[in-house]
């Protein structure tokens, strides 16, 4: 032995929970770049998918209130950058499930570190991943005609806005990884939730044009109110505006439901944390 | 010498299984434990208890003389636990795995980086420390796995069958990391399914089957409790065993037991047994083609005890086994 006693390090400003928090997602960090197929067939589904909408549907969804010809791909984007960040809590739910299968969330719940850290880093590096996933998205969206009309700074809060949503997915993410018991079904489950979650909404198509319950649904659905704040923001259509009080205050909306749900799913995420075991 | 590590009474039910079952345990300080049970015996509940990963249904447990359920963060500050299963990272490098628990932890990064390079040397992974995990062998995640639980140099370690899986060589190599360790002080609790391991490393040994304790004490006094010496014959015409167990009966002082071909039977008294032994067969007409007298292993140990043997699953014995009764 040539290390003596070990020497503990002084309180870090942040504290020690975002200490450990940043420790945790530095590590989910590598693991993107260590597997960089992970992040390239993430990226490839929404890409298909401006590709597909762009050119195949495109012109068979008419966007009341707006009959210019690359209305829809306008339309379009903001609605995919809904969806895919959305998309992102499976990424959590199956990254929560892999490491409770491989005993990693075991020896992490051993260790003298506070309890939320471990889905703080996990939450905070999936959101981090989303920067560059928007990024790369936000370029295929400029070559097929999509444009920032609003100016910069209107941008860049189009973009926090839904890399908040991001965040708080990723806490609804992390709770079902926990609450699955195995990565298998986590890939499952940390899917399901999210096709009507994205498709009841107004990312690909305006809420005018759904039956009447079903647009009291969209409407009241957080990602119709991220998706119409980034439009709004970025200054593309919008169609004929609901009357629905999430629709008329988008940004709002977006930040009250974010704020909610994060107050439900992380308390929920971390109890159950505290709990579990592999098997 | 204090205990360090105290259960008593703990009980943990998963729905209709009970998994511990009224367990207690002691380990006095810079000792080794040895909890020693089959498959399903509870081995991994009981670990788990102790280092505050599952709460009991009832009990106390005192780890480093605090309270499992109302101080887990004082416990965990006190222990290294290495899993059943390795539980390291697959895409970090053996020394980015290491660092992230040295931080988590809450060490200096200087002393984890110093620490990282010594358990790297320490543990033959020096080579491989700038690799990720997947180009690892099951030995080389093994090692890993105990290196990051050893990184705060905590006074108490728990290792959950930290052999399983691996081959002799590392098995050896394993077993003198652990010796080296509790040369330096610490307690280990260490569970084992292999009864070897436990004689070679255990200076107690504590045997559990279905939650309880069923048996505890050195090897030695477990080995003297089911008699002693055992004789061990094999008899060339199997159809002669039930004879076989008669002759064996007259000499014995136990159980008989018959598997196939061969018999065996706790016996006391010496080599002098070995001659009454041989006329007592002789006198039921039973050929022998092999007959000693051996030193009980802890395998016996545990099939007197369990009435099955320890690398067994909890599944009823196959047909071919029968046992006759002692006399
Ligand atoms: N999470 C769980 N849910 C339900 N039953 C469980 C759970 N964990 C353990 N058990 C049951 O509790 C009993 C004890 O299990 P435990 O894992 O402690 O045994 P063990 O001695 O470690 O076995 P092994 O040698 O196979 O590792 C078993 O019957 C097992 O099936
Ligand atoms: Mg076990």
């Amino acid at each position: 032995m040539t290390t003596g006693a070990p020497e503990i390090m002084k309180r870090p400003i942040i504290g020690w929970g975002l200490h450990d928090g940043l420790v945790v997602a530095r590590r989910n960090l590598i693991q993107t770049i260590r597997v960089p197929e992970l992040l390239f067939f993430s990226l490839v589904q929404p890409v298909i998918f401006v590709l597909l909408f762009a050119y195949v549907f495109g012109g068979a969804i008419p966007i009341p209130g707006d009959d210019g010809a690359s209305a829809y791909r306008e339309y379009l984007m903001p609605g995919i950058f809904g969806q895919t960040v959305a998309f992102a809590a499976a990424a959590s739910t199956v990254g929560l499930a892999e490491d409770m299968k491989r005993g990693l969330i075991d020896r992490f719940r051993a260790l003298p570190m506070s309890s939320g850290a471990v889905l703080f880093g996990r939450t905070v590096a999936d959101t981090l991943r989303q920067v560059l996933v928007l990024t790369v998205l936000s370029i295929t969206g400029l070559l097929v005609g999509w444009r920032i009309n609003n100016g910069i700074f209107n941008a860049i809060l189009a973009y926090l806005l839904l890399l908040l949503f991001a965040y708080t997915v990723a806490w609804i993410g992390s709770w079902i990884g926990l609450k699955v018991p195995n990565p298998e079904t986590a890939s499952t489950a940390g899917l399901i939730w999210l096709f009507p979650l994205t498709f009841l909404s107004n990312a690909f198509v305006p809420i005018s044009s759904m039956p009447g319950w079903l647009q009291v649904v969209a409407a009241w659905n957080p990602v119709s109110s991220v998706v119409l704040a980034a439009r709004e923001l970025f200054g593309n259509p919008t169609g004929i505006p609901s009357t629905a009080w999430p629709m008329q205050h988008a940004a709002l909306y977006t930040l009250i439901s974010c704020a909610v749900l994060i107050a439900i799913f992380a308390p929920l995420a971390i109890r159950k944390y505290r709990s579990t075991t592999s098997r | 010498m204090s205990d360090v590590i105290e259960a008593s009474g703990l009980v943990k039910r998963y729905g209709e299984v009970v998994a511990l079952d009224g367990l207690d345990l002691r380990v006095s300080e810079g000792t080794v434990l040895g909890l020693l049970g089959p498959n399903g015996a509870g081995k991994t509940t009981a670990v788990r208890v102790l280092a505050t990963l599952l709460k009991p249904d009832a009990g106390t447990a005192k780890v480093a003389g605090h309270d499992v359920r109302t101080k887990p963060n004082a416990v965990r500050r006190s222990i290294g636990l290495t899993g059943q299963y390795a539980a390291v990272d697959e895409y970090l490098t053996g020394r980015e795995n290491l660092r992230m628990f040295g931080g988590l932890y809450h060490l200096k990064p200087a002393y984890v980086k110093a620490r990282t390079d010594e358990l790297l040397e320490r543990f033959d992974l020096t080579a491989a420390a700038n690799r990720s995990l997947r180009t690892y062998s099951g030995g080389m995640r093994r090692r890993l796995d105990l290196a990051a639980s050893l990184i705060a140099k905590p006074p108490i370690l728990f290792l959950d069958e930290p052999t399983t899986g691996l081959d002799p060589r590392s098995r050896l190599g394993l077993w003198q990391v652990i010796r080296d360790l509790v040369a330096e002080g610490t307690t280990v609790l260490l569970t084992t399914q292999y009864l070897d391991e436990a004689d070679q490393l255990a200076n107690e040994i504590v045997v559990i089957d279905k939650g309880r304790v069923i048996a505890k004490g050195t090897a030695d006094t477990l080995k003297d409790q089911i008699g002693g010496d055992r004789i061990e014959i094999t008899i060339a015409d199997v159809a002669k065993a039930n004879s076989a167990a008669v002759a064996l009966r007259s000499v014995s002082t136990g159980e008989v037991s018959i598997e196939d071909d061969r018999l065996s039977a706790p016996v006391s008294g010496g080599s002098t047994v070995l001659v009454d032994a041989i006329r007592a067969l002789d006198a039921q007409d039973v050929a022998v083609t092999d007959l000693v007298l051996r030193r009980p292993t802890l395998d016996d140990v545990f099939l007197s005890l369990t009435g099955h043997a320890a690398e067994e699953d909890n599944s009823p014995p196959p047909p071919s086994r029968r046992r006759g009764r002692g006399q």
